[in-house]
């Protein structure tokens, strides 16, 4: 790549503070909360039309991945003994106050949702515990893209319209991943198709977000990236045509399948992350589009606010 | 529990201690660093430490310049930035020929700047902490209440200028807190206090702003035309910031971005796209599971 001419910088010195969360931790929680909120979808549609063991597959799924999500998000805390500070408030300006509160909410339906099932106990209970999951869950996938889109950080704020709609893709595809790894064969038909629609979206939209994100995109293909991002792409492609191929073939190809787009999501949620990290360390993709930004500003209105020349 | 209000698309607009719920506060108070007569001596960085009880972290050989503290962070909340460039200097005609001046600083001149929190009027570390911690004061400033916060860290990738940040031995963040409690009590904050040479200057924003102004004429007649003013503007992408710069070069000279805009200012946009993926994930999954089971 070759350095922009009209770059400055102080001694090369980045302008932001870079993220201080650990990867394993917070691209895990972007991975787990998706993984959840797709499951308690799939939970639900299998619970409607009478798929038990789909169901008991996504549900568990579903509680396992937010409970290790919610062991994530303490974990990275600086103060981990004052998590429940998350809850003083309600700030709809701060994402990650709207998440606790889905949060909150979320553990406990899908947790029901999930003991009841394995209990076999108070099935009506049971039905309304996954409903509320399902309800909440929309909201558990989509809303950590708007949390890092909201921050200085050039790929990620970039990419904030096209984020929330990769991130559904994504935990779409993992929940569908899981079914496919986990579930009987008789009962995959659903996640089968969910799976190739949402691998075919997640890599597509991935694509326009990373394309539409101009020099800062480069962020995504650079580095440690590019590596999860490569690795994404083959791991969703692989598991998107196994899956279709193992509707004519044996179930082992078919849980393979499963397991490559689950991975494949895991790698995608990395890729970002590392992305987000590496356009903040670096000066250039924060100071390149703000200095055109400001010259075509000046360009349109010369006189406005220039020192004299 | 409180509700925040998001306000009109979740701005102050030109009053934030107002927008902020305070009634009859004092004038909004900030800071104008008048760099062109910054002379380096890092009085500022030092004063604010000892007020604050800021560990040290700028004991290393950087090798840029008179510069060992690099940048803003947790523990430095006032950063001299040294920046040695070759250029020729011009002397003012008014200035007669009994001025010497050395051929090598002919060719050659040092900038020096003292950065700072700029106490954003939409501020972002604000806008996205989630506990509260982070609060506009009664003076417009912007600050940490160390016994809130849990160390989440939003609020740092959440700067556009890089400013608060983590202590990793700590866990929670700082930064500049404008000497709330110096204020609290009618005095200035330490940094401008101990600037010998009224670089720092501290006071009521819009008198520090009609001053900047006149500054800036001033050095402008004088032939200094490279002067500019930086984060001035209330119509700038933060509303203008309380701490404000009169600079001799681009902003990214001295390290500072060229054209910050708080990200809050798209999160209506943002969370509308996230109501639509959210929805589009439900239609998916209706989807798969409307075809049946073959």
């Amino acid at each position: 790549m070759v350095p922009d001419a009209d770059f400055t910088s102080y001694y090369g010195k980045p302008v932001l503070n870079a993220p201080t969360w650990e990867a394993l931790d917070i691209a895990g929680y972007l991975f787990l909360g998706g993984l959840a909120g797709g499951s308690s979808l799939v939970a639900a549609g299998a619970q409607a039309t009478g798929q038990r063991d789909l169901a008991r597959v996504a549900k568990i799924g579903s509680t396992t991945a937010a409970a290790l999500s919610l062991l994530a998000l303490i974990h990275d805390l600086g103060r981990p003994t004052r998590f429940l500070n998350m809850l003083r408030m309600f700030k709809p300006t701060s994402p990650m106050s709207v998440g606790s509160w889905i949060l909150f909410a979320y553990v406990p339906a899908s947790t029901g949702a999930t003991v009841l099932d394995l209990a076999d106990r108070l099935p009506t209970a049971g039905a309304l515990a996954t409903g509320g999951a399902a309800v909440l869950a929309p909201a558990l996938a989509s809303y950590t893209a708007a949390l890092i889109s909201n921050t200085a950080v050039p790929s990620w704020h970039e990419g904030r319209h096209e984020m929330p709609f990769v991130f559904v893709a994504s935990g779409a595809m993992a929940a569908a991943g899981l079914g496919l790894l986990a579930a009987p064969r008789a009962e995959t038909a659903a996640v089968r198709r969910l799976g190739i629609g949402a691998g075919v979206a997640e890599l597509a939209l991935a694509e326009t977000m990373e394309r539409r994100a101009g020099m800062v995109g480069e962020s995504f293909r650079a580095g440690r990236a590019g590596k999860y991002r490569r690795a994404a792409r083959s791991l969703v492609g692989a598991g998107v045509l196994g899956t279709l191929v193992a509707r004519e073939r044996g179930g082992l190809l078919s849980r393979a399948a499963g397991a490559a787009l689950l991975a494949g999501s895991a790698c995608t949620r990395f890729a970002i992350f590392e992305a987000g990290v590496e356009s903040a360390r670096d000066p250039r993709y924060t100071i390149v589009p703000q200095r055109e930004r400001l010259d075509a500003r000046k360009r349109a209105a010369p006189n406005d606010g220039l020192p004299r020349r | 529990m409180s509700v925040a209000r998001p306000g009109r698309g979740f701005e102050n607009g030109p009053d934030p201690a107002g927008a902020s719920g305070y009634v009859d506060a004092p004038p909004r108070m900030g800071f104008f660093t008048d760099t062109s007569v910054c002379i380096g001596c890092k009085a500022c960085e030092v004063a604010c430490k000892e007020w604050n009880l800021v560990p040290e972290d700028g004991l290393v050989f950087t090798g840029m310049s008179y510069d060992n503290t690099q940048a803003l962070s947790a523990n430095t909340w006032r950063h001299v930035a040294f920046i040695e460039q070759p250029k020729r200097i011009e002397v003012p005609a008014t200035a007669g020929e009994d001025v010497g001046v050395a051929p090598a600083a002919a060719q050659f001149r040092w900038l020096m700047s003292s950065d700072v929190c700029k106490h954003c009027t939409e501020a972002a570390c604000l806008d996205v902490c989630p506990t509260g911690s982070l609060f506009r004061t009664e003076f417009g400033t912007v600050v940490v209440q160390q016994d809130i916060c849990n160390g989440c860290g939003y609020c740092v990738p959440a700067c556009p200028y890089g400013v608060i940040d983590q202590r990793p031995d700590d866990g929670r963040v700082f930064k500049c807190t404008l000497c709330y409690d110096r204020l609290k009590v009618g005095s200035e904050p330490a940094c401008a206090q101990a600037c010998p040479t009224a670089s720092i200057q501290f006071g009521p924003l819009d008198e520090l702003r009609e001053r900047a102004g006149r500054r800036l004429g001033g050095l402008h007649d004088e032939g200094v035309v490279e002067a500019r003013l930086y984060g001035h503007d209330p119509e700038d992408g933060v509303g203008g910031d309380g701490a404000f710069f009169l600079l001799l070069d681009e902003p990214e000279v001295y390290g500072l971005p060229p054209d910050p805009v708080v990200t809050t200012r798209d999160l209506v946009s943002t969370w509308k796209a996230v109501a639509v993926a959210a929805a589009a994930l439900v239609a998916g999954v209706s989807a798969s599971f409307a075809f049946g089971r073959r």
